[in-house]
């Protein structure tokens, strides 16, 4: 067993710590997972006793789990649990599961991005699950008179064999309550996990199913209303003035406004980000209410900004391109040099648009401001800085903010930026009453806050024997550099330079799932394929040479590199053993390999030949090293989202400009894949590795990009550069 | 305002309302069937997806006053116990990620199987074209609509 200190979230463990919040109680109702069974429902205990702010065991056996991070769909409610409960040792079916609400004082870090709840959630969950267990264990020693060494745990029932004594978790949970709280605990060994390791399904699919209350939009309160607000119709300008009186006599319109969502002297958290300063707010007693009232509203606007264009954008980042950058984000050996004695070299330049998040729940939130407290309520990623900012905003210390989560319909880094939030609570504070507010997916579309356009120039030398001897990359994004210097190839290649640029607009951009990576992977790993198929070498071997170069003979100093060149070559071997890539199948099949959030990722996918313009995905084989898979039914649906995401995006999505206008408003121009374009199989490995666990909801995003494009040059006989690739020169329809 | 009695889920229930307001917003803002979600509103996601008549139905564009005496269905009326063969199919596949759009889903497939038991791959992905999963289960629907044709 690992024996470890119990020093993280120390407060965690601080018996009747604030946890019953006035907060909390509204939300009880609402956050609590379907998982119940009727028979669970009827043996509800008469009395719960919290162990630590983890988790409460109840009189008869049962547990509550919280669960502390934002629920997106990455199935965090499901899995966060389960480590506590593996810990805990108790039976997943005696299990309940509840959403946390913000709470400093009890959990880290509950925040829902960058791949992460997992891997830093990791060691605390089970510290809450292992310390409960100890001190039910000491509890049943206590009451036996025996040593606690001696007693074992088993689903939930501690038993002490040469005594012949055995008792339920239920039976010693309140003099538990009374036990010291462990300095240090002993954490299970990996073989004898029962929990982690098996599939469960999600906490909350019954609720789903049936069409139960979950989300923010199903938010609704005694006396709420209804808030939806109009934003500038174009980046680059402001609110001028409107003829509100007209719109407010329409029938159940309350009040319509112009307010200062963020006025100059907010302090702004990262999560601000994207905030709009001054907006009109439409508030009324219902929804399409507010959206005839928004319908008849005259707004005019005034430009503060150049209106940007998408070929503006394109055209800065094409000549940014042009430019060296000063200094250089890493550069070993000498490129310039190298290229001059290469035998070949090969150049290429990639692009992509802008892309919405488009989350199938619109931005929403519920607030009630008074003068003594602020309640909301809503789908938000980052709820720990959405506080901080309502702090300033509101004027109120912390101890009066409650934040709660609901379940998200999607989050994909849209909702890591909580202005909406901040805009439901001024409205909710102007108007004194709680306030639901509504984004329409128009509002949603053309709000900004998008995924960045990118373009990113390649050049690579081989010698005459095929071997790669300079690799030069020069990216540019908007408000975004782009480039990751040190993943690979940095490290296995002699001559390497890397520089980056990034291009000022006042498109609002943020992070979109697997930020970066969604790009550069795709253009990175399809260029590989063009350098293979120029040296003459299969692309999947072409890798491994590289990754053997990076591990036997790594070029520069190895810790700079942020991969690990062995993981790297494992997914590699592992998809090609899986996908028959030595056995010719007929189809067209392409390759890629990526590492982000910490893990590592390749794919084989295969396109049908025959059939229309755009070739249908047959299927994909993936590998995936995530180190502990902690549920393997949802982490496979995490992987099979993310390559339907990733290959849906870079095939028919975009969004563009004209004059700072979104020329996409809603799902009529906006392309999203559909049920009869998406693969029609996925196969999933992992690696059984035993490392701890790490980033599972994105990686699996970037590299099918490539493997995609990989696979439409065998189909099509060219190569696509440009995203979405049916758009792509010559289109691939019409 | 005008009034309306409507046949929801098998109980007569009387809205007073605008007439152009859409049969989504009734049942979520007025009767508190918040199952049908609001994803687009101009029927090109599907996850407002009801049944009218027996018939997959996209709730946002149907105005109440064109309802009639037709019957709606919602996700809450689909089965009394959350045990319609397709919700069962759909916890048995563990489809859902985020989970918004699965209700929308749901009541597609439930339309499609009532009038063709034993659709075919292409018919299944056709008639699934209309509703949008932006977390990418289309696999996983597909397979549970498979599954819920074989019960």
């Amino acid at each position: 067993m690992t024996l470890v200190k119990t020093k993280i979230g120390r407060r965690a463990f601080i018996r009747n710590t604030g946890l019953a919040s006035g907060g909390l109680v509204i939300g009880f109702s609402w956050l609590a997972s379907c998982k119940m069974t009727p028979e669970q429902v009827n043996s509800l205990p008469d009395e719960w006793f919290e162990l630590n702010g983890f988790l409460k065991v109840g009189d008869n056996g049962m547990v509550t789990i919280m669960s502390p991070n934002p629920e997106i769909g990455q199935n965090v409610k499901t899995s966060m649990p389960m480590i506590v409960a593996e810990e805990l040792d108790i039976a997943w079916k005696d299990v309940l599961v509840e959403q946390a609400p913000l709470n400093t004082d009890i959990f880290t870090r509950q925040l829902a991005g960058g791949s992460q709840s997992i891997r830093q959630g990791w060691e605390s969950l089970r510290m809450a699950g292992a310390t409960a267990r100890h001190m039910l264990k000491e509890a049943a020693a206590q009451a036996w008179g025996v040593s606690a060494d001696e007693i074992t745990t088993k689903d939930g029932v501690l038993t002490h064999e040469a005594s012949g004594n055995s008792a339920g978790y239920g039976d010693m949970a309140s003099a538990a309550t009374g036990i010291e709280v462990p300095e240090e605990v002993q954490l299970k060994d990996n073989g004898n996990f029962s929990i982690i390791g098996t599939d469960k399904k999600n906490v909350d699919g019954k609720k789903i199913v049936t069409g139960k209350p979950l989300f923010g939009l199903d938010v609704y309160k005694d006396g709420m209303l209804t808030a939806m607000i109009v934003h500038p119709p174009a980046f680059g300008m402001k609110f001028k003035s409107m003829n509100a009186e007209s719109v407010k006599s329409m029938p159940g319109i309350k009040d319509v406004f112009h307010f200062e969502a963020y006025p100059e002297d907010v302090e702004k958290q990262w999560s601000d980000g994207g905030a709009i300063p001054e907006l009109v707010a439409i508030v009324g007693n219902s929804t399409w209410e507010c959206m005839q009232a928004k319908k008849a509203l005259n707004v005019e606007w005034e430009e503060v900004s150049k209106l940007e264009s998408t070929s503006y954008h394109e055209e800065a980042l094409a000549s940014l391109l042009e430019k060296p950058q000063e200094e250089p984000a890493r550069k070993d050996g000498d490129v310039e040099a190298a290229f001059k004695k290469a035998a070949k070299i090969v150049e290429s330049t990639y692009s992509a648009p802008y892309l919405a998040h488009n989350t199938m729940e619109p931005m929403n939130f519920f607030a009630h401001v008074t003068p003594e407290k602020a309640e909301l309520l809503g789908p938000i990623q980052t709820p720990e800085f959405l506080e901080q900012t309502l702090v300033s905003r509101l004027g109120m210390p912390a101890e009066k903010i409650d934040v709660m989560m609901t379940r998200m319909g999607g989050g994909f880094g849209r909702r890591l930026y909580g202005t909406f939030a901040v805009e439901a609570a001024a409205i909710s504070q102007k108007m004194n009453a709680p306030v639901k507010l509504v984004y329409s997916r128009e509002d949603d579309m053309t709000q900004g806050t998008y995924r960045p356009s990118y373009k990113v120039k390649y050049k690579a030398g081989l010698d005459e024997n095929g071997n790669l001897i300079a690799w030069h990359v020069r990216g540019a994004g908007t408000n975004d550099d782009l480039i990751f210097e040190n993943r690979f190839p940095a490290g296995a290649v002699d001559n390497y330079l890397a520089e980056k640029h990034s291009l000022e607009t006042n498109v609002t951009t943020g992070a979109w799932r697997a930020p970066r990576s969604n790009f550069i992977a795709g253009a990175e790993q399809a260029f590989m394929d063009e350098v293979a198929e120029a040296a003459g070498k299969d692309p999947l071997e072409f890798r491994l040479e590289l990754f053997d170069r990076a591990i036997n003979n790594p070029v520069g100093d190895p810790e700079k590199n942020d991969y690990d060149p062995e993981r790297y070559a494992g997914v590699l071997k592992l998809v090609k053993e899986k996908s028959n890539w030595n056995t010719e199948t007929g189809e067209s099949r392409g390759v890629a390999a990526y590492y982000c959030h910490n893990s590592y990722v390749a794919q084989v996918l295969e396109l049908e030949n025959g059939g229309g313009d755009i070739p249908r995905v047959s299927k994909v084989t993936c590998a995936v090293d995530c180190g502990i898979v902690i549920n393997p039914l949802a982490a496979k649906n995490q992987i099979e989202g993310g390559i339907v995401d990733g290959i849906g995006h870079s095939m028919y999505s975009a969004l563009t400009f004209e004059e700072g206008k979104p020329e996409q408003s809603n799902f009529d121009t906006y392309r999203l894949m559909r049920n009869s374009e998406a693969p029609k199989d996925i196969e999933v490995h992992f690696v059984d590795n035993g490392i701890d666990p790490t980033g599972l909801g994105e990686p699996s995003l970037p590299p099918v990009i490539a493997a995609l494009s990989n696979a439409l040059y065998k189909a099509k006989g060219r190569r696509f550069y440009k995203q979405p690739f049916i758009n792509d020169k010559p289109p691939l329809v019409g | 305002m005008a009034k309306f009695t409507l046949n929801i889920n098998g109980t007569k229930q009387e809205v007073d309302v605008d007439p152009s307001t859409p049969v989504l917003w009734v049942l979520r803002d007025h009767l508190n069937l918040v199952g049908t979600k609001y994803g687009c509103g101009i029927a090109q996601c599907g996850a407002c997806t009801i049944h009218l008549d027996g018939t997959a139905t996209r709730a946002c564009m149907t105005t109440i006053s064109s309802v009639g005496n037709s019957k709606i269905t919602t996700i809450e009326g689909l089965s009394e116990e959350g045990d319609h063969p397709v919700q069962k199919a759909w916890l048995e596949v563990d489809v859902p990620q985020c989970g918004y759009c699965q209700a929308g889903q749901i009541m597609t497939a439930s339309a499609l199987l009532e009038k063709n038991p034993n659709p075919t791959d292409e018919e299944i992905e056709m008639a699934m074209n209309g509703n949008i999963c932006r977390c990418g289960t289309y696999t996983r629907i597909k397979k549970a609509v498979k599954l819920a044709a074989k019960s």
